[in-house]
């Protein structure tokens, strides 16, 4: 990394480094690595046959595909919202757009309990919108499709915020230059625009998916947690803790620990791989 | 490189200097954030000076979910009690959840000096780390069950499925509410009282009771992780057409939500609901707590306990207890759980643990 | 990257040129379809829990959120943000310096770990801690023996809430600190200024913005944590339980309306810092 980038200075003037480097190592250390840690540890005094076994009973892996379909389909929803609500918080000016701007934050205050509850209510069949599809036959809590919406509340934030900075620096020359040369505006959108985009929507897209992956607090109220149909890994986990068998526990934990270590090092590496090109062009 | 390896150097001495430090503090820390709370006895002694003879006491008790009514009052009354009989202050503080998850939360580490929970297996998991002695159940009469209770059917207004015993449980288009028995105690005494019914009614072929409560969970749209979740959603949400719940909580939703909503019917079988209560002897011995934290259990059996047992739903077991709530219990025939199921650690290993008759349920393509 | 900086709506965003902005009608649908997509996700369950809240009158609504264990609860929850915001920023200032400002080897993978925290479980987030310290787990037997309580006590729930949240402060200023680059710094230094002075007179106002914006989200956070303080905390009444919690009780007591009420109390907690920070931002920059 050090000699790819010819800008950056092999010595800095600068000082700090080895302070500020110490305390964040420490501190991840203390906080994060340790703690995390202590899982590895603990799977380590099954066999391998054993682990194996936990990890890919039937119920297990049924629950894998539940967490990981809901959080891919609640990030692909909030990808094409998301970059709307950014698209129209950044572009056009409306009156209380700055209430609407703050209420994009709300799903990282609001307790996830709070928000389970709250969405059950609203689409339980005899919710206020959950009765209006009931006749339609059309069933939200208590399917799939409300673990999707309870995953869509938790990452929208997530989308949102980082395409928002993005779209305000996206250079108005570009654009102009294509609409000289005649090009239409939705032809400019996805030759110009959606390029430019990409990097921040995969990253928006990765932090929602994997955020949905681990959503525990807000997906039991609404799931139903019938297994091999609404059964999510995390629940799992619960179960298991709940009948004293923290070596099951801690199976399932780590499977779930590596997934969203590998994705979230695919997102910096792809994120630190964009910005180079970007750097080269 | 000289470069990197003088940075890691840095990195590695502040890093170390840094964990020295905060280690320092931190059982600095830890220390002074026990006598804080500590020091809230202290404070709430002064506010009634007239007992110079004993200092207040705290005890926690840690329940299941159905009992914080229960304990709500007879907290207050054992509080008066104690201090009517030895002039000593005594605070209670509750702890509610789902059986299994108290349970594990006091074998982590929770200070309970008794614990009040729905099954005696998850007391009986207590032996293992050395909390409680494993003839506990033997400590109190009546296997250390203060009260008991059944497990009834909650079913909507008119009853217009016209549900009357398990077995009309699964005829078509019958939705049944129950949480789900590997998290909840409730679950399991439902699930075990339908085993029950069906090994009756088949002459006690296993199979066929296997096959009942297969088809009996195909008939369960959601499951929730504890029993007041289910009643949340049997009653609130209005899923399902029937809830199968403790009696207790049966009759504290008619109470809660209006007569007029549902109706209670009794199944022609059920099972004998033991809620066991136990002093954790490793906390009451560390915390010199064991006195008070008998006469609390020991209480519940008196006559002011009893009463407050019946008034919220449970089946006193002192006769002029039961005599007085005798209206609200319908009789039954009881299966019981040492008798029938020979005790809960051959039920609990052949029904709910991995791979028992209730995984077994939810294997894919059984 | 979970959201760099938004801070700033640029008012002229809207007065673009006609011919490279959308036909009107179009902007009016644009805007329908967002403001539909937001209601029915954000707005509707904010608006089903005041009116759950207020069910059953005012009355109500003002008892539960002033009874002791409410109270209680709110001092919990104050305190554990208390000592988690301020550690955190403190971690998030220090990463952001040495990610942002020099070139090391593992990079990625530093910023990876600092992310984790994002994307994993709260189950998991709570689970480690006893793991750690519980009665069975690696440190519980010897902080017994020291008569230390770190778990179903206020040390536990606030490392929990710290794990949670730790990310929130770093991630938002990173990617600034990266974008502003080391010139401005490195000229102050070769001016003879000395690590501090640069930090406080250049590189904070620079990243003041972003720093305030992480600060609240870490906050907010910190504040609303549900599940891994659940794992940890004991449930017990009056001591070890926060506003979540405490909602998650007075909801299976039945007490829906209260239990709402004291859900809107840690919304209006949130709303009020986010009104702070658009106050904040309103007077600057005038």
């Amino acid at each position: 990394m050090k000699g790819s980038k010819p800008k950056a200075k092999a010595k800095s003037v600068l000082p700090g480094f080895g302070i500020s480097m110490g305390f964040t190592i420490f501190y991840l250390c203390l906080i994060v690595i340790i703690p995390l840690s202590a899982v590895f540890i603990k799977t380590s005094g099954m066999t391998m046959v054993q682990f194996w076994e936990t990890i890919t009973n039937p119920r297990v892996l049924a629950s894998y595909r539940i967490s990981f379909l809901t959080a891919f389909a609640a990030a692909l929803i909030n990808v094409v919202f998301g970059l709307l609500v950014a698209w129209v918080l950044v572009r056009y000016n409306f009156p209380g757009k700055k209430l609407i701007d703050s209420l994009v934050d709300l799903p990282f205050a609001l307790p996830t309990a709070v928000a389970g509850i709250a969405l059950t209510a609203i689409y339980a069949p005899n919710g206020w919108i959950g009765s209006l599809l009931q006749p339609l036959g059309i069933k939200v809590a208590f399917t799939p499709l409300g673990i999707t919406i309870a995953l869509v509340f938790i990452g929208l934030p997530f989308v949102v915020r980082t395409v928002q900075p993005v779209l305000q620096d996206l250079e108005k020359d570009t654009e102009e230059a294509a609409v000289m040369l005649g090009a239409y505006r939705l032809r400019t959108f996805i030759k110009v625009i959606l390029p430019e985009l990409i990097p921040p929507l995969l990253t928006g897209f990765a932090m929602a998916f994997a955020r949905g992956l681990g959503e525990f607090g807000s997906v039991v109220f609404i799931s139903g947690n019938m297994p091999l149909k609404t059964e999510i890994a995390p629940l799992l986990i619960m179960t298991k803790l709940e009948q004293f068998d923290y070596m099951g526990a801690t199976a399932i934990a780590l499977v779930m620990l590596v997934i969203a270590f590998v994705m979230l090092l695919i997102i910096n590496v792809l994120q630190w791989w964009s910005g180079r090109r970007a750097i080269a062009g | 490189m000289k470069q990197t390896l003088m940075f890691s150097s840095r990195i590695l001495t502040v890093a170390l200097a840094l964990t020295l430090a905060l280690t320092g503090c931190g059982s600095g820390n830890g220390g002074g954030g026990t006598t804080g709370t500590s020091e809230g006895t202290p404070q709430q002694e002064k506010a009634t000076p007239q007992n110079e003879a004993k200092k207040p006491v705290k005890l926690l008790n840690v329940s299941y979910d159905p009992t914080r009514e229960l304990y709500d009052e007879y907290n207050k009354a054992f509080a008066a009690h104690w201090k009517a009989e030895t002039g000593q202050d005594v605070t209670i503080e509750q702890s509610h959840g789902g059986s299994g998850k108290q349970a594990r939360s006091v074998i982590d580490g929770l200070k309970a000096d008794v614990v009040t929970l729905a099954l005696g297996y998850d007391i009986d998991a207590l032996v293992g780390p050395g909390l409680l002695d494993s003839e506990w159940q033997k400590q109190f009469e009546h296997n250390s069950s203060p009260y008991t209770s059944t497990i009834v059917f909650l079913v909507r207004k008119g009853n217009p499925k016209n549900i009357l015993d398990w077995n009309d449980l699964i005829k078509d288009g019958v939705e049944v509410i129950t949480p789900n028995p590997k998290t909840s105690g409730g679950a399991r005494w439902n699930y075990l009282a339908a085993w029950g019914y069906a090994l009756k009614h088949n002459n006690n072929d296993e199979e066929k009771a296997k096959e009942f409560v297969k088809e009996l969970f195909k008939h369960v749209p959601v499951l929730d992780s504890g029993a007041r979740g289910s009643t949340t959603t049997f009653v609130e949400r209005k899923l399902g057409d029937v809830l199968l719940a403790w009696e207790n909580e049966a009759l504290l939703s008619l109470k809660e939500f209006g007569e007029g909503e549902f109706e209670i019917v009794t199944p022609s079988i059920s099972i004998l609901a033991e809620p066991p209560v136990a002093i954790v002897d490793k906390v009451v011995d560390g915390r010199e707590t064991r006195e008070v934290a008998e006469a609390y259990l020991q209480y519940l059996y008196s006559e002011e306990g009893q009463d407050i047992a019946g008034k919220h739903f449970y089946r006193p077991i002192l006769p002029a207890a039961a005599e007085k709530y005798k209206s609200q219990f319908k009789e039954v025939e009881l299966l019981q759980i040492d008798k029938d199921f020979q005790g809960w650690k051959a039920a609990q290993e052949k029904h709910f643990n991995d791979g028992g008759t209730f995984d077994q349920i939810y294997t894919p393509g059984s | 990257m979970a959201g760099t900086v938004t801070a700033h709506l640029d008012h002229k965003a809207a007065q673009r040129p006609q011919h490279i902005n959308e036909s009107g009608p179009m902007r009016i649908i644009l805007i329908a379809i967002a403001l539909l997509f937001l209601t029915l996700v954000v707005v509707l369950p904010l608006v089903t829990i005041f009116i759950e809240a207020f069910k059953k009158g005012v009355d109500v609504y003002v008892a539960s959120i002033t009874e002791p264990y409410a109270l209680s609860a709110l001092r919990l929850t104050l305190l554990t943000a208390v000592v988690a915001v301020p550690l955190n920023t403190l971690f998030g200032v220090a990463a952001a310096w040495a990610i942002a400002k020099f070139q090391f080897r593992g990079k990625n993978i530093l910023i990876t770990l600092i992310d984790l925290p994002f994307a994993i479980s709260p189950v998991i987030a709570g689970l480690i801690f006893v793991l750690l310290f519980g009665a069975q787990g690696f440190l519980g037997p010897w902080l017994d023996q020291q008569g230390i309580q770190i778990i179903f006590a206020l040390p536990g729930i606030v490392l929990a809430t710290i794990f949670v949240t730790f990310p929130f402060v770093a991630r938002e200023i990173i990617p600034l600190m990266q974008a502003q680059g080391t010139q401005e710094e490195e000229a102050a230094a070769s001016l003879g200024a000395r690590g501090w002075q640069i930090f406080w007179r250049i590189t904070l106002p620079n990243i003041k913005w972003g720093l305030l914006y992480g600060i609240i989200l870490c906050n907010a956070r910190a504040m609303g944590e549900f599940g891994a303080v659940s794992v940890v905390s004991g449930h017990i009444r009056g001591q070890t339980n926060t506003l979540p919690l405490h909602v998650e009780i007075l909801y299976n007591e039945y007490q829906f309306a209260a239990s709402f009420a004291v859900a809107s109390l840690l919304l209006l907690l949130a709303v009020l810092t986010l009104v702070a920070k658009a106050v904040i931002e309103w007077k600057s920059e005038k």
